[in-house]
């Protein structure tokens, strides 16, 4: 992750104003000044997301779109870049991939999104992550062909909301978006604002992104914290949610030294990618699928109650250092303290005793199946 | 009985030559839920500034610091067990550990109740 910006630099989001009015603790993240917690605390905000609905603001998420003539052509200049089946994503449907650099190491992950409406043919809605806009961004500009351009959205701003009961309270809104698919989106109304909301989140739960104009996100926010079964959240809940659901934080779980296949995130290359490649670092990435990768990333679950953070080795019980954890946390909807790291592949299975050294001291844990807390994503039920 | 606080936000309460040593609830508002608390075990000689405890919250692991030399008598098991009493009773039950005083001139250096309140209102 990129270094914080000195204080004076930092950004705000449209929400600023509303999650100071809310007493939220604001921390510096990625350039913005951000929400860490709210006076509810992260331990209550991460398991009122899990049994309700918890509103986020990701505003510092970079939003942009890839703009050609025709989705062909458009998809073509993005799979150029990234390992993921661009060419058939269909129309309001959404896809998580990753930036790639020369040697198959991520340079950032993120969500692309083909619009449903016909007139916006030729266009893919990207989101990336705060800390890698200015990377990303020129990396993108350098790779397209003529004919195909970005357009950074920077007067928008996108609220997740996230949960159980998160798209009931949008749909109070949005009645469209009670319809949406899981990893599809649309452009609808929310109380009279043009809004393009998916079907997605980074929580292991039902719920929605919301890309809205920055001028209406304060607006859109209060109608839906004014909803009882929704809460505002920080970003502290959010990342002990993400871990729980063994979802990725750029910069720490991937970096530019670690590929899909390493990262454990191969769900985001298709079958065509795999095998055509055409992609950066296709002759790793390819070597990697075929052979198995050198280390990979996996989750732990401490025995203990002490938890272990990023950084911490992981050692097999008695011998030497095998890997080192990259995210670490107490887990609120488990109880005990989880993370993940990176161990020889050898090492992986499901089971294998491990230790985190926190300290000096060596905790025990085991290797665990993520996620850790089972997702509840929206399956459409059969007709 | 008499109670004096420090900077690191600690408070200490100091009955004959015994030292009863937690964090104040500033301390615990800022650090949040904590969910673990790692003591020193009895017998144990701090010195002033010596990493004394460390407290996890759910975001990170914060030092708590010797605000005076002594030896450690006795670390508060109970932290072990309900480590979340740190937020409920910071100031009272959830004391972390009791210290034999080994320069009561160390005291001098810390604050008084009102002069601790001053200090949080600066920050």
């Amino acid at each position: 992750m990129a270094e914080p910006d000195a204080p004076g630099d930092l950004q705000k989001t449209p929400l600023y104003d509303l999650h100071v009015e809310l007493g939220a603790r604001m921390v510096p993240f990625a350039g913005y000044e951000m929400p860490v917690q709210y006076p509810a605390g992260i331990m209550t905000e991460h398991l009122q997301t899990r049994d309700s609905a918890g509103l986020f603001d990701v505003s510092h998420m970079g939003q942009a779109k890839l703009v050609g003539p025709d989705h062909e052509t458009t998809a073509r200049a993005l799979e150029a870049l990234c390992p993921s089946n661009m060419v058939e994503l269909k129309p309001g449907k959404q896809r998580y991939t990753v930036l790639l650099n020369a040697d198959g190491g991520i340079v950032d992950d993120l969500m692309v999104t083909r619009p449903r409406d016909e007139s916006l043919d030729g266009h893919l809605l990207l989101v990336v992550n705060a800390s890698r806009k200015h990377v990303d961004y020129p990396l993108l500009e350098a790779g397209l062909p003529d004919g195909v351009r970005l357009e950074i959205l920077d007067d928008r701003a996108l609220i997740a909301v996230q949960g159980p009961k998160a798209v009931e309270a949008v749909a109070a809104h949005a009645p469209a978006a009670a319809d949406l698919e899981f990893m599809s989106g649309d452009f609808m109304e929310f109380d009279g604002i043009s809004c393009h909301i998916s079907r997605a989140g980074y929580t292991g739960e039902d719920g929605v992104e919301m890309s809205v104009p920055a001028g209406a996100a304060e607006a859109i926010a209060r109608a839906l914290l004014a909803d009882d079964r929704v809460e505002p959240i920080g970003l502290g809940a959010r990342d002990s949610l993400r871990l729980e659901a063994g979802l990725c934080l750029y910069g720490h779980d991937l970096d530019e030294t670690t590929s899909p296949v390493e990262g454990a995130i191969t769900f985001c290359m298709q079958k065509r990618r795999r095998e055509e490649g055409g992609f950066p670092g296709a002759e790793r990435i390819q070597a990697e699928l075929k052979d198995g990768p050198g280390r990979v990333r996996v989750g732990f679950k401490l025995e203990g109650r002490a938890p272990a953070r990023e950084g911490a080795e992981i050692q097999l019980p008695g011998g030497p250092v095998i890997g080192t954890a990259t995210s670490g946390g107490f887990a609120p909807s488990v109880g005990a303290p989880i993370g993940m790291g990176y161990v020889p592949a050898e090492h992986a299975a499901t089971g294998t005793k491990i230790n985190l050294v926190v300290r000096g001291r060596e905790l025990p844990a085991e290797i665990v199946d993520m996620p850790i807390v089972p997702n509840r994503y929206y399956r459409k039920p059969k007709a | 009985m008499t109670t004096y606080f420090s900077k690191d936000h600690e408070w200490i309460a100091v009955e004959g030559d015994v030292a009863t040593v937690g964090i104040t609830k500033y301390a615990q508002e800022q650090l949040g839920d904590v969910v673990f608390v790692e003591l020193p075990e009895a017998g144990k000689a701090l010195s002033q500034g010596d990493e004394a405890a460390v407290v996890e919250s759910v975001k990170a692991a914060s030092e708590v610091y010797a605000p005076i030399d002594g030896e450690v008598v006795e670390a508060n098991e109970v932290l072990a067990e309900e480590p979340a009493k740190v937020n409920e009773d910071p100031e009272g039950g959830a004391w972390f550990i009791k210290m034999k005083v080994a320069n009561a001139d160390q005291l001098s250096d810390l604050m008084d109740e009102a002069a601790y309140k001053a200090f949080v209102d600066t920050l």
